[in-house]
């Protein structure tokens, strides 16, 4: 065992424990702990937005603006002002009974970003999503290989390949069935809606193994810099 | 009602239990070095080939979409495609879209790009910082880099920058679109990362993208893999440690996937034993 | 008429306008003028949010409500980083100080790398963003064991799938049996790929619904009541 000598780790290592706290029960350290996240993420938010957007997008070329005026020409770096305006214009919400201003920006960002939802979802998901589903039943690369494959296990993957195009075309199908044809289902309706709640039922089972993947590693993470970094016990 | 059985007990046995088991078993193998094969997807070979495809002195933008809450899962891809194009020799225009990633973003550009390869900021690689604006940004990024950063994170303008600020022939500036890069490497935790750089972009410039991303979101972005949406994806840290083996740079990815393979054991134990209990409860 | 048309008219232009400009990417200068505006707007509608968590919790110091001793270590904290980060440099650039401000070799002012403003990110953000995520984790396995039960068809797909799944993109999987990570994979290329895309095909036809109800003025819900 080798204890850390940096402070820095310590602080870390102290606050990592004290969130971890929690998993025995709630307490004054795990809020104090909390607290000061909450604490020292927005005063580091709030800096970045001053440091990385508000100077370079907005006082940098407004100030440019400024300058040019004095010179009697105006430029579009002045127009950056009425984003200025509109933008001061949603803190009306603080102010009870008076938050009408804000409609303006919500507005305008409601309207962009709607927009944009259109052309993106319309162009990225459906369109492109759509066109690469129109695909042959037999997929005749996957047969060649099936024949070629030797051994149990690659038979049998092989095999599973050779089905991937009608269950992919059964899949889509049958879940999409499942989520437009909100009628009873009953009958040859309920058997094809209920093939495609089985294909959700896998793909939420991928999904929940993927994401105890993801928090495992967190877990990992965090247990890896205590026992390394600062106990400095001798770890992979 | 009769006294609960021992087993019905340890049926709905207090969780704390649970949370020690899964410490232990996430413990273990930190400390017993065990040598497990690793085997690549197609999923992450594409991703490797579309990186050693490029050509020295080709140009990618690198989109740093993370924060602290998944860099255990991202920081290893952000360090081992970082390394491979510096070693591609590949110039590196980064940005973040996440408030939280820049200090990140710096951090593996300095360990790898610097102090590694010996880069030299603002002419190998540079970094623009964070901007407010998710789609807004993508979308407008394909028209103009130094429209929507003005400045880069360290407050220089770009016209200060020698691998923005050159001009072709005909008066336009030689790297500030999508048009003027090979490609977007894109690291991504989640909104507003992947699906919206496929969304808003892929389409509409007509640019490959590949993904890094948290095993939380790589399920879904499979289909956009399939449909040559992507280019190549990594999928949490499994995806992390096959593209580590892949550039022959063993990190957290490979190191760690002995205690993954037993945390996810651990999992699959907790569900068949809690059915079990379960099972042998209800009969009685 | 200011509180209801003007903001509906504006959502309206500006909406069609990201539309049309998709197809005829010409005035350049406006689209890209009018996405700066959205850029600083955004990033002021977030700073917002953090005078809200401010507001918030000096009512609740000068009320001395519950816990109002948390909220002075919440304010501290924020005050801390805000300082360093926003007062500092905006300090140095009013006055054109181009010095540097150091403190034990580390430059107090600004939010790069060899500032204060990082060292405290590096060593308070990130450790307790990540711990609390890795929370989860433990969360995630009292949930497999107390409330993961396999009792219809429809719960054993689902477990069978999460198992093949979560052993086979592990290297363990393949130990146990040559084929587990081929069949992971097919799992999720092409069962999993089956349903998710049918799940993106009907979100997309959700989304880009609700964005045509809210260009047209039909969806004004966003403008809240009266």
């Amino acid at each position: 065992m080798n204890l850390s000598g940096d402070i820095w780790v310590w602080v870390a290592a102290i606050l990592t424990l004290a969130i971890m706290s929690y998993l025995y029960k709630d307490n004054p350290i795990y809020k104090f702990a909390e607290y000061l996240f909450v604490g020292v993420a927005s005063g580091y938010y709030l800096s970045i937005y001053y440091a990385n957007v508000m100077v370079p997008n907005l006082f940098t070329p407004v100030g440019d603006g400024v300058k040019a005026l004095g010179g009697g020409v105006w430029t579009w770096d002045l127009w950056r002002l009425v984003a200025l305006v509109l933008g001061l214009m949603l803190f009306s919400r603080l102010i009870p009974k008076f938050g009408w201003p804000s409609r303006w920006p919500m507005g305008l960002l409601v309207g962009a970003y709607s927009g944009l939802a259109i052309m993106g979802f319309a162009q990225g998901d459906l369109l492109a999503q759509l066109q690469d589903s129109l695909i042959p039943i037999i997929d005749k690369s996957a047969l060649s290989a099936f024949g070629d494959a030797s051994g149990m296990t690659n038979k049998f993957l092989a095999f599973l390949n050779v089905l991937s195009h009608p269950i992919l075309i059964i899949g889509l199908l049958s879940t999409l069935y499942y989520f437009f044809f909100s009628q009873e289902h009953t009958g040859v309706s309920g058997k094809v809606a209920k093939v495609g709640i089985w294909f959700l039922m896998i793909s939420f089972g991928a999904s929940y193994g993927f994401t105890v993947m993801a928090r495992v590693t967190l877990a990992l993470d965090r247990l890896r810099f205590l026992f390394g970094d600062w106990l400095g016990l001798n770890i992979l | 009602m009769s006294e609960p059985t021992k087993l019905q007990k340890l049926e709905k046995i207090d969780r704390r239990w649970v949370f020690l088991v899964m410490l232990v078993a996430v413990s273990i193998p930190l400390f017993v070095s065990v040598d497990l094969p690793l085997k690549v997807t197609p999923a992450a070979q594409s991703f490797y080939d579309s990186i050693e495809a490029l050509q020295p002195g080709d140009i990618v933008y690198y989109a740093a979409d993370y924060d602290p809450g998944s860099k255990p899962e991202l920081d290893p891809m952000l360090m081992a495609t970082l390394d491979h194009l510096c070693r591609k020799d590949v110039k590196i225009v980064s940005a973040c879209l996440w408030p939280a990633a820049p200090p990140l973003l710096e951090a593996g550009l300095n360990t790898v790009a610097v102090e590694k390869y010996g880069k030299e900021y603002g002419v190998d690689f540079v970094h623009l910082g964070f901007k407010e604006g998710k789609e807004n940004v993508m979308v407008q990024l394909g028209k103009s880099f130094r429209d929507v950063f003005p400045q880069d994170y360290y407050g220089t303008k770009v016209e200060d920058i020698p691998l923005l600020a050159q001009k072709k022939a005909n008066g336009e500036w030689m790297v500030d679109k999508f048009d003027d890069v090979k490609m977007i490497v894109n690291i991504s935790a989640g909104y507003p990362g992947t699906k919206e750089w496929v969304q808003q972009v892929r389409s509409r410039y007509n640019i490959p993208i590949i993904s890094g991303c948290t095993a939380v979101s790589a399920p879904e972005y499979y289909t956009y893999l399939r449909s040559d949406q992507l280019s190549g994806l990594l999928g949490g840290l499994s995806g992390a440690a096959e593209y580590e083996d892949l550039v022959n740079l063993p990190g957290f990815g490979i190191q760690g996937m002995a205690a993954q393979s037993l945390g996810h054991v651990a999992i699959i134990l907790m569900i068949l034993v809690g059915n079990i209990l379960y099972f042998i409860n209800s009969r009685k | 008429m200011l509180k209801r048309e003007v903001p509906l008219l504006i959502t309206i232009l500006v909406g069609w306008f990201m539309v049309i400009e998709y197809f005829f990417p010409g005035a350049e200068k406006w689209s890209s003028e009018l996405q700066n505006w959205a850029i600083i707007m955004t990033a002021l509608a977030s700073v917002l949010g953090v005078a809200n968590v401010a507001r918030i919790n000096m009512l609740k110091i000068s009320r001395k409500q519950k816990d109002w001793g948390y909220s002075v270590v919440l304010m501290a904290g924020m005050i801390l980083m805000v300082v360093l980060g926003t007062l500092f440099p905006m300090i140095k650039s009013i006055f054109g100080i181009e010095s540097s401000w150091t403190l034990a070799g580390m430059e107090l002012s600004g939010v790069t790398s060899g500032t204060w403003f990082t060292q405290f990110y590096d060593s308070m953000f990130v450790p307790m963003q990540g711990t609390m995520f890795a929370l989860l984790a433990f969360y995630i396995a009292s949930a497999a064991f107390r409330s993961f039960r396999i009792r219809s068809v429809d719960a054993t797909l689902l477990a069978v799938a999460a198992i093949i799944v979560m052993i086979g993109r592990v290297p363990i999987g393949d130990v146990m049996w040559s084929g587990m990570s081929g069949l992971s994979d097919w799992i999720m290329n092409v069962p999993n790929l089956a349903a998710k895309r049918a799940i993106l095909i009907g979100a997309a036809l959700g989304a880009i619904s609700t964005g045509l109800k809210v260009i047209m003025g039909i969806e004004r819900n966003f403008l809240g009541g009266d």
